[in-house]
């Protein structure tokens, strides 16, 4: 990953585009700072409402995760613990944040109601639930403490698209309800471009192209999201031919010099195997790091 | 109509194909209707797609269409001849090389140890297509250029590791072609790649079938590839075929209140993300050890009527060559 910015204003979605190894689970856990080693983060910041959490000591993060920042990962089926109950998982959370016991379990009915489960499924060991009702149940948990923030890294990957579009339309409908911001991390963009507000799109460790969601999809200008759209068929309208992108994604230990996409780029230039381009905003809110839209074409 | 004969048959025609798994004990035994009295056919050079959630038991119907698993009941026929009949035990040589399969997970179906020039010299062994070392070798680079790896004589050199996930799928499909098939079974083939490799693999799927007149039954979770690919759709749930047709006939006129479900549940960029409920079902797809009699739609289903837990019905025909299987067409034949 590599000078990646971006923000996340109150109650906007703003979702993450791109492939495997685009970087984008990467973000997640740089910002609530979960990254293993050998990962370092070598620069930049990560302010939430003002405040650096790259230099909150150990007590101060504890604090901002899970209730300011909380995170879903993508397979619900293993983030949660196969030889406790649910009711367990919930109250551990809410009792590692001192709330007190009785509080924490009429709250763990609450949060079962609002994600759409029968409380009576609280006494439930993992393997007892389906994996649409494991990932509502992660989800409740997220929710917990109420956090100002929801980070979703490829929620639904793993579920079918019924039960997916039950579980993002639950989601829309509670961020309404709570108003919490949400970044979405995902490789679909036609799930994205329906459910996100801003999308920034990510290609081999770098952010490409960031505009709010509907503008991206009808204007989109870096060679790569255009290659993205021209890889997801419609199920409606005229059927055309689609090209996807030639190549596969760059191998990251050597990233290509210049302009990492250069080698599949339909529309490289000389300057794009030299420099790297940097990002330019093309309107008010829209902005794309590549050569073609530079004042030095 | 006059056709030439050897299209009266389509190429593959299944009847009342039936899978039930045992589970369970002795005393307690159960059994898995994975799939439940199906009947399609692919036509000779047409792309079918057998769309379904997992579990829906699409997987289990091409393993038993390719004889890697015993039938429980029904009929495979392959160019007019019923194959359980006159192969009952094992799948003869002659029909493996005509029906061959392409897997979902290209990092599983190739072999680590071995170089990629002997993942495609072993079915031209096997099959016996070539007579000569020097031709085999061509072959090979014929293959993978075919597949459109090249240079194909440093591809052959190289081992699985070293190949992508898109090289690796092409790989797959250079092997299912070294024996000439004439039908090819896709399991998911791009499920498992990156987005921006999986139109080049479509493409280079239907380009084989537009040179090579190969059919192919196409196995997808994904609505929009199976549109964008595939001449004919059938939609499965829960082990039955619930309706089928040509492609854009049932994308835009789908009758089955499952097949609309599921394409609502499609993202669609065009349309925003409806917050209103309407007619989702709620639910998930049923167990399929011992399930009640009836349609297995019925628990879900927003139209649900008192028959449909008694009955399943059987196929209707909506429009020319489009069918379904739901009470609210008729009790079908």
């Amino acid at each position: 990953m590599d000078g990646v910015s971006f923000d996340v204003h109150p109650g906007e979605v703003v979702g993450l585009a791109g492939e495997s190894g685009s970087g984008k689970s990467t973000i997640a856990h740089a910002v609530l700072r979960i990254l293993r080693p050998p990962a370092l983060i070598t620069g930049g910041q990560v302010l939430f409402a003002g405040r650096d959490t790259l230099l909150m000591e150990d007590n101060e993060l504890e604090q901002f995760r899970w209730q300011n920042i909380s995170i879903v990962f993508q397979s619900a089926m293993n983030s949660l613990n196969p030889v406790m109950c649910i009711r367990d998982q919930l109250l551990d959370v809410m009792e590692h944040h001192r709330l007190p016991k009785a509080e924490a379990r009429s709250r763990a009915v609450q949060l079962f109601d609002l994600v759409g489960i029968d409380p009576r499924r609280l006494e439930a060991y993992p393997h007892q639930l389906s994996g649409g009702m494991r990932q509502r149940a992660v989800i409740a948990i997220a929710l917990a403490l109420n956090p100002d923030m929801l980070i979703l890294d490829e929620p639904t990957t793993a579920l079918d698209v019924v039960v997916q579009k039950d579980i993002l339309q639950q989601i829309a409908t509670l961020r309404e309800k709570l108003g919490f911001s949400v970044l979405f991390i995902t490789h679909d963009l036609s799930l994205l471009v329906e459910f996100s507000t801003h999308i920034a799109i990510m290609y081999a460790g770098e952010i490409v192209e960031k505009a709010p969601a509907r503008e991206l999809f009808e204007n989109p200008l870096h060679p790569y999201t255009l290659g993205l759209m021209n890889s997801f068929p419609s199920i409606s309208g005229t059927k055309h031919k689609l090209a996807g992108i030639p190549g596969s994604p760059p191998d990251l230990i050597s990233p290509p010099g210049g302009c990492r996409f250069h080698p599949r780029c339909a529309k490289a230039m000389a300057i794009c195997s030299e420099t790297a381009p940097i990002s330019r905003a093309v309107s008010s809110n829209h902005s794309v790091s590549c050569h073609l839209y530079g004042e030095s074409r | 109509m006059i056709q030439p004969s050897h299209e009266l048959h389509p190429l593959l025609e299944v009847n009342g194909l039936t899978k039930r798994f045992p589970v369970g004990t002795f005393l307690r035994s159960h059994q898995v209707h994975a799939v439940e009295d199906i009947s399609f056919s692919v036509p000779r050079g047409r792309v079918v797609a057998l769309v379904g959630e997992s579990g829906s038991g699409k997987t289990t119907t091409i393993r038993l269409i390719a004889r890697l698993l015993p039938v429980t009941a029904g009929e495979i026929h392959f160019a007019g001849v019923d194959v359980l009949k006159s192969e009952p035990h094992q799948a003869s040589l002659d029909y493996r090389r005509r029906v061959q399969m392409i897997f979902q997970d290209p990092f599983a179906s190739l072999n680590a140890v071995h170089n990629i020039a002997h993942h495609l010299e072993r079915p031209l062994i096997i099959h016996k297509k070539t007579s000569s070392q020097a031709e085999l070798h061509e072959r090979v680079c014929d293959l993978l250029e075919t597949v459109e790896l090249k240079p194909a004589e440093e591809i052959a050199r190289r081992f699985p590791h070293q190949l992508s996930g898109g090289q690796r799928q092409r790989v797959a499909i250079a092997r299912a072609l070294a024996v000439d098939p004439e039908l090819i079974l896709a399991d998911e083939p791009i499920s498992m790649l990156d987005v921006s490799i999986r139109m080049g693999i479509l493409n280079l799927i239907d380009r084989l079938k537009e040179e090579q007149g190969i059919s192919y039954l196409y196995i997808t979770h994904d609505l929009a590839s199976a549109r964008y690919i595939s001449d004919q759709i059938m939609v499965m749930y829960a082990g039955h075929i619930a309706e089928g047709g040509e492609s854009e006939e049932i994308m835009s006129r789908p009758v089955h209140p499952y097949t609309q479900l599921l394409l609502a549940a499609v993202p669609d960029p065009r349309a925003g993300l409806r917050t209103d409920r309407g007619q989702t079902a709620r639910g998930e797809v049923p167990s399929l050890i011992d399930p009640p009699p009836g349609c297995p739609f019925a628990a879900r289903c927003p139209r649900v009527m008192q028959v449909c837990r008694q009955a399943m019905p059987g196929p209707t025909e909506v429009q020319s060559g489009h069918w379904v299987r739901c009470h609210l067409f008729g009790p079908g034949t």
